[in-house]
């Protein structure tokens, strides 16, 4: 077994694109969930509005890109607002099966066969952030000696992980503020903040598309990595994995969510290296675990992951348990 | 606001009438015909309310009379089936209740509602009004609201002393004792400066030991001159600190007077045990379904 | 056109990773029948078996096969070059047709080695010439028999919800494990469908009393919130699910039996013989169930359970006893629904998954927690899905008008159509 291609494997994808799509889509749940109690789980749609917008702006309407970043923004923002007008007066319960029935609604559209003259059907959208690629600077592959980039993984790593710090900053600076004070005292109790007089559904809503806007920067990334946007990209699985990152690394911390996202992809990868190759070469026989399975069994495991993490530690593998958002006990 | 206006409006209550919903001289809050019913149920039904100001006025009765749900539509957290009310003057039917707590109406719940995971200055100075700092862009520029973060600060650190909970500054407000937390929570609702605050069962599972100075508290209040509306069940309570007792059984107010002509009121004593007699209809299916749910089940264990 | 069509070869739909088993690497060419009438885009459809195809080239007939349960034939060719596939029509359901240009044949020019995939589409004849009335009709009947099932399942979410507080979110999840049990019954051990279904009523029930005591009553023990218990399920949704995928395949599998049947005419509408045993089924089902909430005494005690846990619990009823039984008869009601949708469908590891949220919009429409609000929910949702096409909705958007109405009754009644609002204070 090649222990140390595994390894490298891992370690690029938890420092390289994906992770950064995670952190991005983990750190706008952090702002909803982690700091505000929003249940959140409709984030893949967030995602979905600002890549679908910027892909189809640029790919069936011919709009230069930016004018396609402006545009996903917007559909985000457009979406926070839809969303919370009928969402944010209720119990976490309603609240996360609205918002994942609005990214399941969402899912389905783009992937529509009636719509497909706009957002392309099943296959998508495809080679609309030339405008990005063409800003590169890198002109080689980017070597960390242990792994290395393609010069326009490069790029994206760079852009993406500039855009992950700034976010966290934002945050940062938001949560230590007395705007973020309100935030997490919905978090613990919404009836005592409004009997001090503060405007709830605002705040909510406020949360609920500074979250989003995470959310669409991590679509964005999503869709600029591969220069694709295709439905089953932005199926609910991407919310629960970034919910997973989140709790990894975290709810209610600032690096939390980034922390999560590295530690789940090396897992990730690392796990799906493992045993595709441990299947390959036999070392589990084939009766037992084919090549199929063998990529299986880390999602399985993230599964049991997630549960055992919510069970026994819910404040995250770094957390404070007195200072959590959840009430894992 | 000050002890004058409290001794005076002691003293304009003498002349008041011991009826169901008396006008008083100079009421802050004045309801007409607020009702609120659950399904079938009756939960609040008052014709007629006033609460006077500068006085604390005590709300009584049995268990499941109505005065939560009352503390509920009075402060916009509720809505009424039917029903207007007026705080100062200002129409506040169907205002929410951020905005009523904006008008000086501030209220305590009955079960603390403490913001645990955040230290107990912070739950201080969340009560602040006015903050620039909870505006979103403003936030990011620490400079614009430092300044008006330290005077709350400075001002919470004050109602900390008073109320005892200094020491406990830095520490979550979820590790406070339930006593600590109910003084928490008066103290957080200071920190709005109401001009009214109603207290929901303030006194209740606070030891005998805190219970003295809570009361201390409540009477202080009273001399800042603002007005008081509280929740007690505990008689001797009532009657050592409160002006005003208004009296509530099953949704009506069914007495109102001075504590010692309330505590001496036939129909008092009458609301306090009739209700052990015929407990709402809810609750009483509910028993029944159970007690039979139970023998039954009993039964099958038997049987086993 | 309705959007019937014959596809071939699953693998360019379905969202599962897994590929297809491969073929011997001989040239062959394999013709697989589905027919997708009624399933919404990314959802696989029912295979069409026992069809005869005949595959020639210019000297003759090089090789002929039938349809196997799967829909599938595959058919070995001599080498590379130009063959013609023939599907014979007399052997096709009476109610299936091909259409589309060239008929039943067509011609393949094979340039790669491998496996040649072949396409038909179809289109329904009845249907298609039908009116819109019953167009209408046909749709509102196949509703109510899809809500039927989508009832069972909400039937057991509800009753789990109502005494624990659960939103789980891993109960699609046990409605798969209905039709997989089931499946194993039936294909593994060769026992007829109906014992089968009968057998996974009763392992459903099982590992709904297996779930509960290994995890959920643990939890509530150690005091876990409602909010980190919702997460939980989620990853034993996830867990589930790709162990189920491990252990089942990403593939799309019959039972052996009902599998197409004659449809019989009633009036402007017409069903099979089995869509009429589900709907009967789940209709007894359902009804026993409701039946006995409402007069036994198990019954009343979950009710009281439901009502005030608290309060039931400090009048002596044994809470834990009575959520155990909850579990295992809402488990096994959902098992059922597996079982009712793998005969009326197939089977595949996300038959369940795919319907959660119709499951929680049907519960939520009508309230959290509310046994005849589930119920509600469950018939206005499924008739919602299987009429809209007829009113004009895109087929592979039937499921987006349920799950709009969802959010929008919420903006109404943010407690759903029966529910109750909470308390403050
Ligand atoms: N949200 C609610 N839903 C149903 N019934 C309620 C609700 N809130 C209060 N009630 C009922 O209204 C009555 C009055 O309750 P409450 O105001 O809490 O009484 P009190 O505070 O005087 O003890 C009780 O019978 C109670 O069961
Ligand atoms: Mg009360």
């Amino acid at each position: 077994m090649d222990w140390g291609s595994i390894f490298s494997n891992a370690m690029a994808s938890a420092l390289g694109p994906d992770a950064i799509v995670y952190a991005l889509a983990a750190i706008g749940l952090n702002v909803h969930f982690g700091y505000t109690g929003l249940l959140n789980f409709g984030q893949a749609g967030f995602m979905a509005v600002a890549a679908y917008g910027l892909a189809a702006s640029v790919a069936t309407w011919g709009l230069p890109f930016w004018v396609g970043i402006a545009i996903g923004f917007g559909a985000a923002l457009l979406l926070a607002l839809l969303l919370g007008v009928p969402t944010l007066r209720l119990r976490a319960d309603y609240l996360a099966i609205a918002t994942i029935a609005s990214a399941e609604i969402l899912r389905l559209v783009f992937g529509s066969v009636t719509l497909s003259d706009w957002f392309g059907g099943s296959n998508g959208r495809q080679q609309f952030a030339n405008t990005f690629y063409d800003m590169n600077p890198y002109s080689s592959r980017l070597d960390f000696g242990l792994f290395s980039f393609s010069a326009n993984d490069a790029w994206v790593f760079t852009v993406g992980w500039f855009l992950v710090a700034l976010s966290c900053l934002a945050v940062w600076s938001l949560m230590r503020s007395p705007w973020g004070r309100v935030l997490k005292s919905i978090r613990e109790d919404e009836d005592a903040v409004r009997s001090l007089g503060k405007n709830v559904f605002s705040y909510k809503m406020q949360a609920l598309i500074l979250g989003g806007m995470f959310g669409a920067l991590a679509g964005f990334m999503l869709a600029i990595k591969q220069q694709s946007v295709i439905p089953t990209d932005y199926a609910t699985d991407i919310t629960f994995f970034a919910y997973t990152a989140l709790l990894l690394g975290g709810a209610g911390r600032v690096l939390g969510p980034v922390i999560g996202a590295i530690i789940f992809w090396f897992l990730m990868t690392f796990l799906g290296g493992f045993f595709s190759s441990a299947a390959s070469i036999d070392l589990i026989p084939d009766v037992v675990m084919s090549d199929i399975q063998a990529s299986l069994v880390r999602f399985i495991l993230v599964g049991a992951g997630l549960m055992a993490l919510m069970i026994f530690r819910p404040q995250g593998i770094f957390g404070d348990r007195r200072e959590i958002a959840i009430d894992g006990r | 606001m000050d002890v004058e206006t409290s001794a005076k409006g002691r003293e304009a209550l003498a002349s008041v009438p011991n009826t169901p919903g008396a006008p008083k001289p100079d009421p802050i809050v004045v309801g007409d015909g607020i009702t609120r019913t659950f399904g079938g149920l009756t939960a609040v039904d008052v014709e007629h309310i006033e609460i006077q100001r500068g006085v604390i006025t005590a709300l009584i009765g049995p268990n499941g009379a109505g005065k939560t749900t009352l503390f509920n539509l009075l402060t916009g957290f509720d809505k009424p089936d039917a029903g207007d009310w007026s705080f100062n003057g200002n129409r506040l039917a169907g205002l929410p209740a951020f905005k009523v707590a904006r008008l000086g109406m501030v209220r305590t719940f009955q079960l603390t509602k403490v913001l645990s995971k955040l230290t107990v200055i912070e739950n201080m100075r969340l009560g602040a009004t006015g903050q620039r700092g909870e505006h979103f862009w403003l936030s990011m520029l620490p400079p614009l609201w430092r300044a008006q973060e330290q005077a709350n600060t400075e001002r919470a650190d004050d109602l900390l002393r008073r109320f005892k909970l200094d020491a406990k500054r830095e520490d979550f407000a979820g590790s406070l004792s339930g006593g600590q937390r109910k003084l928490l929570e008066m103290a957080r609702a200071l920190m709005v400066d109401p001009e009214l605050i109603m207290l929901d069962e303030p006194m209740a599972g606070v030891n005998p030991a805190l219970k003295q100075s809570l009361l201390g508290h409540v009477k202080s209040l009273r001399e800042e001159g603002r007005t008081v509306l509280f929740v007690e069940h505990d008689m001797d309570m009532v009657r050592d600190i409160s002006d005003w007792v208004i009296v509530m059984a099953q949704g009506k107010i069914v007495a109102e007077g001075r504590p010692e002509q309330i505590m001496a009121d036939p129909a008092v004593i009458d609301a306090y045990l009739g209700a052990h007699h015929d407990a709402d209809l809810s609750e009483l299916d509910e028993a029944r379904i159970e007690a039979e749910a139970t023998a039954e089940l009993d039964q099958e264990a038997k049987n086993d | 056109m309705l959007g019937a069509i014959l596809l071939g070869a699953g693998g360019a739909y379905g969202t599962s990773p897994a590929a297809l088993p491969s073929e011997s690497s001989d040239n062959s060419i394999t013709v697989v029948l589905i027919d997708t009438r009624g399933t919404e885009a990314g959802e696989s459809g029912k295979p069409v078996p026992d069809v005869d195809i005949e595959v020639s080239d210019d000297s003759g007939t090089v090789g002929e096969g039938t349809t196997d349960e799967e829909g599938r034939a595959s058919i070995p060719i001599p080498g590379l070059g130009s063959y013609t596939v023939t599907v014979d029509e007399d052997t096709l359901p009476e109610d299936t047709q091909l259409s589309g240009e060239g008929g039943n044949e067509r011609t393949v020019n094979v340039v790669i080695s491998g496996d040649m995939r072949v396409q038909f589409p179809i289109a329904d004849e009845r249907a298609a010439g039908a009116g819109f009335v019953s167009k209408l009709m046909t749709g509102a009947v196949s509703g109510v028999k899809f809500g039927l099932i989508i009832g069972l399942a909400a039937l057991g979410l509800s009753m789990v919800f109502g005494t624990t507080g659960l939103t789980n979110f891993s109960h699609g999840e046990l409605i798969t494990f209905g039709g997989l049990v089931v499946y194993g019954f039936n294909r593994g051990l060769g026992l007829p469908v109906v014992l089968a279904g009968i057998l996974t009523v009763i392992v459903s029930a099982g590992f709904g009393w297996v779930q509960e005591r290994g995890l959920w009553r643990p939890l509530r023990r150690r005091g876990t919130g409602l909010v980190a218990m919702m997460i939980v399920s989620i990853g034993f949704a996830l867990f589930l699910r790709n162990v189920y995928q491990y252990v089942f395949g990403g593939n799309t599998k019959s039972l052996s039996q009902y599998v197409s049947q004659q449809r019989v005419s009633l009036g402007p509408i017409s069903l099979a013989p089995k869509e009429m045993a589900i709907m009967a089924i789940a209709f007894v089902a359902i009804a026993l169930v409701c039946a006995a909430l409402m007069t036994t005494r198990l019954g009343k005690a979950t009710r009281a359970v439901a009502d005030n846990p608290a309060l039931a619990s400090s009048s002596g009823l044994r809470v834990d006893g009575v959520i155990g039984s909850v579990w295992i008869v809402g488990t096994a009601l959902t098992g059922l629904a597996g079982v009712l949708l793998a005969v009326d469908q197939q089977v595949e590891f996300q038959m369940g998954f795919k319907m959660l949220l119709l499951v929680f919009a049907s519960v939520t429409l009508g309230g959290l927690g509310t046994v005849w609000g589930a119920l509600i929910g469950s018939m206005v949702v499924g008739i919602m899905v299987e009429v809209s096409p007829v009113l004009g909705v895109p087929a592979e958007l039937k499921y987006t008008p349920a799950l709009l109405v969802l959010i929008l009754i919420l903006l109404v009644r943010p407690q759903g159509i029966l529910g109750r609002r909470e308390r403050i204070g």
